[in-house]
């Protein structure tokens, strides 16, 4: 499981694992650059989960049997690799869920439901995703919650100093992202925690971005949750994980009802287990938290700040080069984002732009990427967005290039 | 450039999102009807007067969205101009089977499928056909809803 860590990283041959970047879309070789959509799962993650699916697979917990054993085994074992991903003190802190948004919701329902009033404020950015902007809606419905939304600057940045300033009296959370899936922006997470606390208020953060490319220490950080998805981390989809503090987790009422998250069931009563498996009900997704140990391993294997600044220098070459195109106009400029370029087009609408760079085996995403607060804050309905993973190369962004500038002969 | 993109893309298509026709609002509409495509953030609004002959006697519509949504509803505005609502509903109809690609497009005339031709190169794209048929969706649920 503890791989020695590479020191450099070589783009090429990270590819080699991808088999999916070898094909080819409409005969032209594919150029994917959907990655913050969701990742391409490596040879490692996929053939951890076929084995473990033909060699040991058996439901978790409840049997005695060998297979039940070993399978409880690998599951607990993937807890404890998440447990290590985000520096957590204990892998108890780390609930698996479906995903990032199961994440979020679970916090929602469990911990902050029970504990507001009308009245009460939830502080929010506008450059959330929809994942947690929603569950946070349903307070305001449910319980006359009020939202407190906290803007960026024109660049994109989010500061602290807004963060602070937004925490008053009646705060009861403050939910950020570590990584804005549209901007790319890195707010100071640490510095909003400490503000934060230093006012009583617990902060959750939405790592499903962040996790991918920055090195996360929940401990260091301070946050109180933190929210991760299994397959932008290169891992498989339905699953994902929450880490939450120990003391918030024993405050936390049960989410689903079901098998696994009890400790008694009569007619007449039922008592809870303690966490995380209190919050685990029914059968979890076995074959995906081995798949997802895996994504985590592989991921764990590169030097981290190698592949970050792979990354980084994809999207500044990237950005340099759309500078020649002056019907471009890039949103989210803030200093030390991530690799993550969003950019709107005169003219051009971003599903016609996206259509046309298909064509050329060019994958983006164009629309609101579920991020409809921050489109309103930019003026505008939707973007179209490139975002690298480690797998991505320079030869890449020139087909992204050589792709925008025929869209704008087509289209412009 | 690949034939369907071209296809896609021609001169008529981009002239229509350039320059759309009955592009606005009108005031003494009878009938009016909202569309909405939450996968784009796409919107169009159909503005109708309907005569006492049951006749769509003027037409607008406004909206924001991609070169096709655009061109489709100033292509369908144009057609639609005239007629008797059973007439549109036909082409409506016919419309919606042509962007699927379907070879049966029921009652349309010659005339009217070799205009609407130009719009039968979204069915290679099943992403975009929903842009495609967001103003006639509209337009539909506005002779439904009225005003």
């Amino acid at each position: 499981m503890n791989a020695p860590v590479k020191t450099v990283f070589d783009p090429q041959a990270a590819r080699a694992d991808f088999e999916i970047l070898s094909r080819a879309v409409y005969g032209k070789a594919l150029v994917y650059l959907d990655n913050a959509a969701s990742a391409q799962k490596p040879r490692q993650v996929l053939d951890a989960m076929r084995d473990f699916a033909a060699g040991e697979y058996a439901n978790v917990h409840r049997g005695v049997h060998f297979l039940s054993a070993a399978a409880t085994e690998r599951y607990e074992a993937a807890r404890e690799t998440v447990r290590r991903f985000l520096n957590a003190g204990s892998a108890d802190e780390i609930v698996f869920t479906k995903g990032g948004t199961e994440a979020v919701n679970l916090v929602s329902y469990a911990w902050a439901m029970p504990r507001v009033q009308p009245g009460d404020e939830i502080v929010l950015s506008v450059m959330e995703h929809h994942s947690n902007i929603v569950p946070w809606h349903f307070l305001r419905e449910r319980f006359g919650c009020v939202l407190r939304w906290v803007d960026v600057g024109d660049d994109g940045s989010l500061d602290a100093e807004a963060v602070d300033a937004a925490i008053g009296a009646k705060t009861k959370l403050v939910a950020v992202s570590h990584m804005s899936n549209v901007l790319g922006t890195v707010p100071p997470l640490k510095e909003i925690v400490a503000r934060a606390h230093a006012k009583g208020v617990p902060v959750l953060a939405d790592g499903c971005q962040g996790a991918v490319h920055e090195a996360v220490d929940v401990r260091g950080l301070d946050v109180d949750f933190y929210v991760i998805t299994g397959h932008k981390l290169y891992g498989p989809t339905g699953i994902g994980a929450l880490y939450a503090k120990r003391a918030h987790l024993k405050v936390m009422r049960p989410f689903n009802g079901g098998g696994e998250m009890i400790r008694e069931v009569t007619r007449d009563a039922v008592t809870y287990a303690d966490p995380p498996a209190r919050f685990e009900a029914g059968t979890p997704a076995i074959v995906e938290s081995v798949g997802l140990a895996a994504a985590i391993d592989y991921l764990s294997a590169f030097d981290r700040a190698a592949v970050k600044a792979h990354e980084h220098a994809l999207y500044a070459y990237a950005r340099e080069r759309v500078r020649a195109f002056n019907w471009l106009r890039v949103v989210g400029d803030a200093p030390g984002k991530g690799a993550i370029l969003s950019f709107e087009t005169d003219g051009m609408h971003a599903h016609d732009l996206a259509t046309i760079l298909d064509r050329e085996g060019v994958a983006v995403r164009a629309g609101h990427h579920c991020a409809q607060p921050l489109m309103e804050r930019f003026g505008t309905a939707s973007t179209t967005r490139a975002s690298f993973a480690l797998y991505n190369t320079r030869a890449e962004v020139d087909v992204l290039i050589a792709a925008l500038a025929k869209a704008r002969k087509i289209l412009g | 450039m690949d034939d369907s993109l071209r296809e896609l893309y021609q001169d008529v298509i981009l002239d229509h999102s350039r320059h759309p026709r009955h592009f606005g609002q009108l005031a003494e509409a009878t009938h009016t009807g909202e569309g909405y495509n939450p996968l784009c953030g796409d919107r169009v609004k159909i503005y109708l007067v309907l005569d006492g002959a049951g006749r769509i006697a003027d037409i607008a519509f406004e909206g924001k969205g991609c070169a096709i949504s655009q061109a489709s509803a100033s292509l369908m505005t144009d057609m639609l101009v005239g007629r008797s609502v059973e007439e549109a509903e036909k082409l409506m109809g016919g419309f919606l089977h042509m962007v699927k690609g379907e070879a049966d497009t029921g009652e349309l005339n010659a005339d009217d499928r070799e205009r609407l031709e130009v719009m039968a190169g979204v069915s290679a794209f099943p992403m975009r056909v929903k842009c495609a048929t967001l103003a006639w969706h509209t337009m539909k649920s506005a002779l439904e809803g009225g005003e």
